[in-house]
């Protein structure tokens, strides 16, 4: 015990003294997390819209101004002709043109319909998308109030809520991807580039010629990490609920239970990325392509799995983060309990005992 | 118990590179024993196998009657061992990589203060420097001394003075004497012939191979040829002309001279002086001079050549 706690004095000593280290340990999560929390919305706010209105009658007008009062639209430029149109866009800065046809309110007024028309920059297709069915919503909302008192037949309203995030907040999908990467990328990465350092630095040699076990010296080398990264686990948490105000409506003792299985999960495949390599640069070049790269693009953090095409899809399943995002949405967002989650749980507990197993075996317990 | 070394018929390869070909060799219990050779000769390999890292190809070894592969665990137990790449935490200051390799042996530094306190008060007056900021000299007396911290039986120095000025290299090896009178086997391997003669037997090692293993008063006296050391203006035309003589047996650049043996068992020195004038040489002095370990060395392998 007293050799178990005097090798957890020395990596904290080297923990602490290497501002790399502390930098990636606790700067890196605060200021992801305020990233993308500030930073990466998917909302809209003042799309800057340029308007040619070939009817300018009291219609258009009132149209115009329910677009631009909504706040996610604002009128930047008055056009008079559509060759004006593909200048604007090549600007750059007006990504949208809402046309008005002429006579508009003659023909909405007699009938059968008026038209107007929605041109988008959809060199960013997303946002385009989201621009015009934004717009197409307010125009709705437009018809249905000029419509009010008259009879229509035969129309189905639909009605939508959104369950466990009403107002569609970003970054309650965020914080959860934001955990599993950070947990992912210190404890994995920084496990396996302090082993690495020790080879490295041919300190693993007197520490092989030494009585020390090779448990003794994985396990030295893990427990600073479970604990730093448990800490990370709470600030996460902490800063999502105070700061972004994401809510933990399940049981807390639940997340934290399975936060810890998920950073054994990520400290064995540090282990286990270390016996592989032997130097600090391949370690962390290893951990930055078999870890971070998956864990944001395929655990279905930011992109949708089921989008992916099939191969990626079965690869994905190999990804530790995958079920550990579901694991934390369920409990966060959704507040179930254990009897929900305990498939992905399982799997998770059994990638955790094959790396173990896989890393204690090729622990080297010589130089070759 | 005695802690007697014992290496049988040992081999280690890397791929093609044959590091070591077959070494036999015993030392003896408290010896202070030098492995002397070039670098590449085979020397950090034969620590490794010694020190339970490396596994050999073939042959076997015992260390205090362990043997080297099956009970490496009670080896580890009785090594020292320092490595030849300075191996301890340089963001560590001296005192804590010191307590922290007294845990790891499960041992204080005050229980083993009879042990290191000549090494121990030359480096505590920077106990508290990172061991990363100490000259190489203190950085070799820090490790010497976190190596001894458990009592070894024998302890394995590989190049422990290899980029340490003089001053420090003779304070090294007095060190490593009273630590001989203490009873531990010490085996150190060196490319710095002229240690040699600090150690008790030497053991000349090139390609894998050893050479010669003696005292370092036998392997001198093993130089049977007349050995003649002959200074110049232009050393290395005189080199070249040397080389270029017929009876020439082994030509050698040596500091500021060169050495020289005759394959004649007479050697006319006038003749040598009057064939080098004629080449253009002039201040041309000859002395006849007593052979060193490296003049044996460089003999013994050059021989070793012709053979191969």
């Amino acid at each position: 015990m007293k050799r178990f706690i005097g090798f957890l004095k020395k990596e904290f000593y080297h923990i602490f003294r290497d501002k790399r280290s502390m930098l990636i340990l606790f700067g890196m999560p605060v200021v992801q997390l305020l990233l993308f929390g500030f930073v990466i919305t998917n909302e809209l706010k003042d799309v800057k819209m340029a308007v040619l209105d070939h009817s300018k009658d009291e219609y258009t007008s009132e149209i115009i101004n329910k677009i631009v009062s909504s706040g996610y639209f604002k009128l930047v430029e008055n056009l008079d002709n559509i060759s004006q149109v593909d200048e604007t866009f090549r600007k750059g800065k007006t990504k949208l043109v809402l046309v008005f046809e002429p006579d508009f309110r003659k023909k909405l007024v007699k009938g059968p319909h008026a038209s107007v028309q929605i041109l988008t920059d959809a060199s960013d297709p997303n946002i385009a998308n989201m621009e015009v069915s934004y717009l197409q919503g307010i125009l709705q909302n437009y018809n249905v109030e000029i419509n009010r008192g008259k009879q229509v037949t035969n129309q189905i309203i639909p009605k939508t809520r959104m369950y466990f995030n009403s107002k569609l907040e970003s970054v309650y999908m965020f914080v959860p991807g934001i955990m599993a990467t950070i947990l992912m990328l210190v404890s994995a990465m920084m496990t396996s580039i302090s082993i690495a350092r020790e080879k490295e630095m041919g300190t693993m040699e007197i520490l092989l010629v030494s009585p020390l076990r090779p448990l003794q010296i994985i396990l030295g080398k893990v427990t600073p990490y479970l604990i730093l990264s448990f800490i990370n686990t709470l600030v996460i948490i902490g800063m999502g609920y105070f700061v972004f105000g994401v809510p933990v409506l399940g049981s807390f003792v639940l997340l934290m239970a399975e936060s810890v299985l998920f950073i054994l999960l990520a400290l064995s495949l540090g282990i286990f990325i270390s016996t592989i390599s032997n130097s600090q640069q391949v370690a962390m070049m290893l951990s930055m392509f078999a870890l971070m790269l998956p864990t944001i693009l395929l655990s279905g953090f930011i992109f949708p799995l089921r989008n992916m095409p099939l191969p990626l899809q079965i690869f994905s399943n190999i990804i530790p983060p995958r079920w550990f995002i579901i694991i934390i949405k369920n409990i966060m967002l959704k507040g179930t309990g254990f009897e929900f989650i305990w498939k992905e749980t399982l799997i998770l507990i059994g990638m955790t005992a094959g790396l173990i197993g896989l890393s204690v075996r090729k622990f080297k317990i010589r130089l070759e | 118990m005695k802690s007697k070394i014992s290496i049988t018929n040992l081999s280690k390869s890397y791929g093609d590179v044959q590091a070591l070909k077959g070494i036999n060799l015993d030392i003896e219990h408290g010896e202070l024993f030098g492995l002397i050779g070039p670098d590449g000769a085979g020397k950090t390999s034969l620590f490794r196998l010694l020190a339970t890292l490396l596994l050999p190809d073939s042959g076997s070894a015992t260390l205090c009657g362990f043997d080297m592969v099956k009970e490496y665990k009670h080896i580890r137990n009785l090594l020292g061992y320092m490595p030849g790449k300075f191996s301890l935490y340089q963001d560590l200051s001296v005192l804590e990589n010191f307590n922290f390799f007294a845990t790891v042996f499960n041992t204080k530094i005050e229980d083993n203060m009879d042990m290191i306190r000549d090494i121990w008060l030359q480096i505590e007056p920077f106990k508290h420097r990172l061991a990363g900021k100490l000259s190489g000299g203190m950085k070799q007396k820090l490790a010497l001394c976190c190596a001894l911290i458990h009592q070894p039986k024998i302890l394995l120095l590989d190049e422990p003075t290899t980029g340490v000025d003089v001053v420090s290299r003779n304070e090294f090896w007095q060190m490593l004497k009273s630590l001989k009178a203490k009873g531990i086997t010490i085996i150190v391997a060196t490319p710095y012939m002229d240690e040699a003669n600090l150690c008790e037997r030497v053991a000349l090692m090139q390609n894998g191979e050893i050479l010669s293993l003696d005292t370092p008063a036998g392997i001198i006296s093993g130089f049977k040829k007349d050995l003649y050391a002959i200074q110049g203006q232009d050393i290395y035309q005189l080199l070249l002309d040397l080389r270029a003589y017929p009876y020439a047996n082994s030509v050698f650049p040596f500091g500021q001279s060169v050495h020289y043996t005759d394959t004649r068992e007479d050697v006319s020195l006038s003749e040598l002086k009057d064939y080098l004038i004629s080449k253009g040489q002039n201040k041309i002095e000859i002395k006849r001079i007593t052979a060193g370990i490296e003049d044996c060395f460089m003999a013994l392998s050059q021989q070793n050549n012709v053979q191969a």
